[in-house]
């Protein structure tokens, strides 16, 4: 009795959970007729017309070029900066270094939603709005908080010896670090910039303010198109959506494992 | 963004650097050691300062300035000290803002955390199967871009052809015909509520079934063999073991909702006429909308003075976890 209770009430709960996402995948094959109507159809011959719709619009391929473009630029700056700080922050012994710590641990919640409108004054100051450049820096910061509070902890992780050895063997600490450390950080590496590849893909309201011009747009800012003052197109709007949603859903299948066992797992919500 | 109760790199023991204890003595002292450390923490102290620390800073100046279309334009800079802050304080709609916020925080923390919970305990219940069905549902509804989603849920409470309101129609509610869920800025943000809380809850729920696989399963036996009931295990073993994650997760949730842009915005852009409006979209508003600047700067700055409170609450319980683990 009390299996049946447990089962059934997980297969609703599922069933809630999952509602959303099918709904959009469904509603994006659907004809328009179908769409719109009354009673919501939940048979139906799947359609493309909406995908149409939706890649067809002027510039389509730009905004994919742009997310894609300051997503990765974004992801590789930061690893590059967070793994400098972070192996000083793990290694060395310096003054200053816990304020360092404390600050990065500050910077890691940083309230953006809140500096929306300062970093548009400053990136208008300096010419800088409309830029492909300007948001991937924004995005590089955005990420390196947590990129450099991660890999601290996998470059802590690495025993101080093997280090050691290979530097009494003859190794530069540099030659150390790429031949021994590195390898070692593969997992690290990965993790982190799955995370910063969501943060910085999802990212919505500073591609709001910073790059409204359409050539220098980014995908979130494709898929609120449809709804316009003269009515939404649903079905182009879930089409979009969906289109948007499908990487992400990937990344998070490859990531569920590190995303459960806890590892900067806000860097996805944000 | 969290610091995590589990971290996920197991520690090593051994002669690590940890944040406390003695430093190690060094082997071959070498003078480049002295500025090096500096050297790689350059690039990303400077990359934070430019962005995040000038912006924090220059927030606040704005804040005491005349700052509206005409000084965006002729690029003057007009110090009014307080006023802005005087203009807020006094403006009925910031009052509004700062209750709704308030309200709207605390219905999605609470309902966050009490779903959660139930969803993480049901989690740990259930056969593997099961289990897997509904881990798959929620990393789905975790894993959805909140742009994505927030399209999805205004189509969902679609005032013609939203399944919402043919569901309230099936199941008898007829004033359901063309109800408008935008209607109103309450009904607006119930609706956000619904969105954030979906997308939430699978953090809380996976994090805490994660958190109960690794406590023993004798703990359970035993106190079934003294006969505690379900609500007694959970009270007095569950939530003492559990309970830094709670207190994190509620924190890290309070901040979380307390910055909630992009749904509040893109569902709705803070209307019906304003009256769906925190304080991150009002600030927003005043800003992009009315080109307020000086006014938008000062209603952030307030708004960062509250969550640096949140904040700091969150910090010093994180800092007594590293310490109790060390």
């Amino acid at each position: 009795m009390r299996k049946i209770l447990l089962n059934g009430s997980a297969l609703v709960l599922a069933g809630l959970f999952l509602f959303p996402v099918y709904w959009m995948f469904a509603t994006s094959f659907k004809s328009n007729s179908q769409v719109l109507s009354k009673d919501p159809v939940f048979w139906f011959t799947p359609t493309f017309e909406h995908y149409e719709t939706a890649t067809g619009v002027n510039l389509f391929w730009t905004y994919v070029a742009n997310s894609f473009v300051v997503t990765i630029g974004a992801v590789l700056l930061a690893l590059g900066v967070a793994l400098m700080a972070s192996y000083a922050i793990a290694r060395m012994r310096f003054r200053g270094r816990r304020g360092m710590v404390i600050a990065v641990m500050m910077a890691q919640m940083a309230p953006w939603e809140i500096l929306i409108i300062v970093v548009y004054l400053n990136a208008r100051d300096l010419e800088m709005l409309n830029s492909i450049g300007t948001l991937t820096l924004v995005y590089f910061v955005m990420a390196l908080p947590f990129t450099i509070w991660t890999l601290r902890g996998f470059i802590a992780a690495v025993p101080k010896e093997l280090e050691e050895s290979a530097m009494i063997d003859g190794c530069s600490r540099p030659q150390a670090f790429f031949r021994v450390i590195f390898p070692l950080l593969a997992p690290g590496l990965m993790a982190t910039s799955l995370f910063g590849f969501i943060m910085a893909w999802n990212e919505y309201a500073m591609v709001l303010v910073l790059n409204k011009a359409p050539d220098a747009a980014t995908l979130p800012l494709w898929l609120t198109q449809f709804q316009t003052a003269f009515g939404n197109d649903w079905g182009a709007t879930m089409a979009a959506s969906s289109l948007f949603t499908i990487p992400v859903l990937v990344l998070f299948v490859l990531l569920q494992r590190r995303v459960t066992g806890g590892l900067a797992a806000g860097a996805v919500k944000g | 963004m969290t610091v995590h109760i589990e971290d996920a790199p197991p520690r090593v023991p051994g002669p690590g650097p940890s944040a406390a204890g003695p430093p190690p003595p060094e082997k071959r002292r070498r003078p480049r050691t002295r500025w090096l450390p500096y050297l790689l923490l350059a690039p990303a102290v400077l990359a934070l300062a430019a962005v995040l620390g000038y912006a924090l800073v220059r927030n606040v100046l704005i804040s005491l300035q005349e700052f509206g279309r005409r000084q965006l334009i002729s690029r003057t800079t007009e110090w009014t000290g307080l006023d802005n802050y005087r203009a807020v304080l006094e403006n009925e709609r910031f009052w509004d803002s700062v209750v709704r916020t308030f309200v709207f925080m605390a219905a999605n923390v609470v309902l966050i955390m009490i779903i959660g919970t139930l969803i993480g305990l049901l989690l740990n219940a259930l056969g593997s199967k099961m289990r897997l069905l509904l881990s798959i549902a929620l990393v789905a509804a975790w894993a959805m871009p909140v742009v994505a989603s927030t399209t999805v849920f205004q189509w969902l409470f679609d005032t013609q052809f939203g399944v919402v309101n043919w569901v309230m129609r099936s199941i008898g509610f007829s004033g359901y015909e063309q109800h408008n869920w935008f209607g109103s800025g309450t009904s607006t943000l119930a609706i956000v509520t619904v969105l954030i809380v979906w997308a939430s809850v699978p953090f809380v729920a996976l994090n805490l079934y994660a958190g109960l696989t690794t406590v023993s399963g004798e703990i359970w036996e035993a106190a079934r063999m003294d006969g505690a009931n379900g609500w007694r295990i959970f009270w007095s073993i569950l939530l003492p073991i559990m309970r830094p994650f709670f207190l994190i997760t509620t924190f890290l949730e309070i901040i979380w909702v307390f910055k909630a842009f992009t749904q509040i915005y893109a569902m709705n852009e803070g209307g019906p006429d304003r009256r769906s409006e925190t304080l991150p979209v009002m600030a927003y508003m005043e800003g992009m909308g009315q080109n307020q600047y000086g006014a938008a700067a000062a209603i952030s700055v307030l708004t960062l003075i509250i969550l640096l409170i949140a904040m700091s609450f969150y910090f010093r319980l994180i800092f007594r976890q590293e310490k109790e683990q060390s």
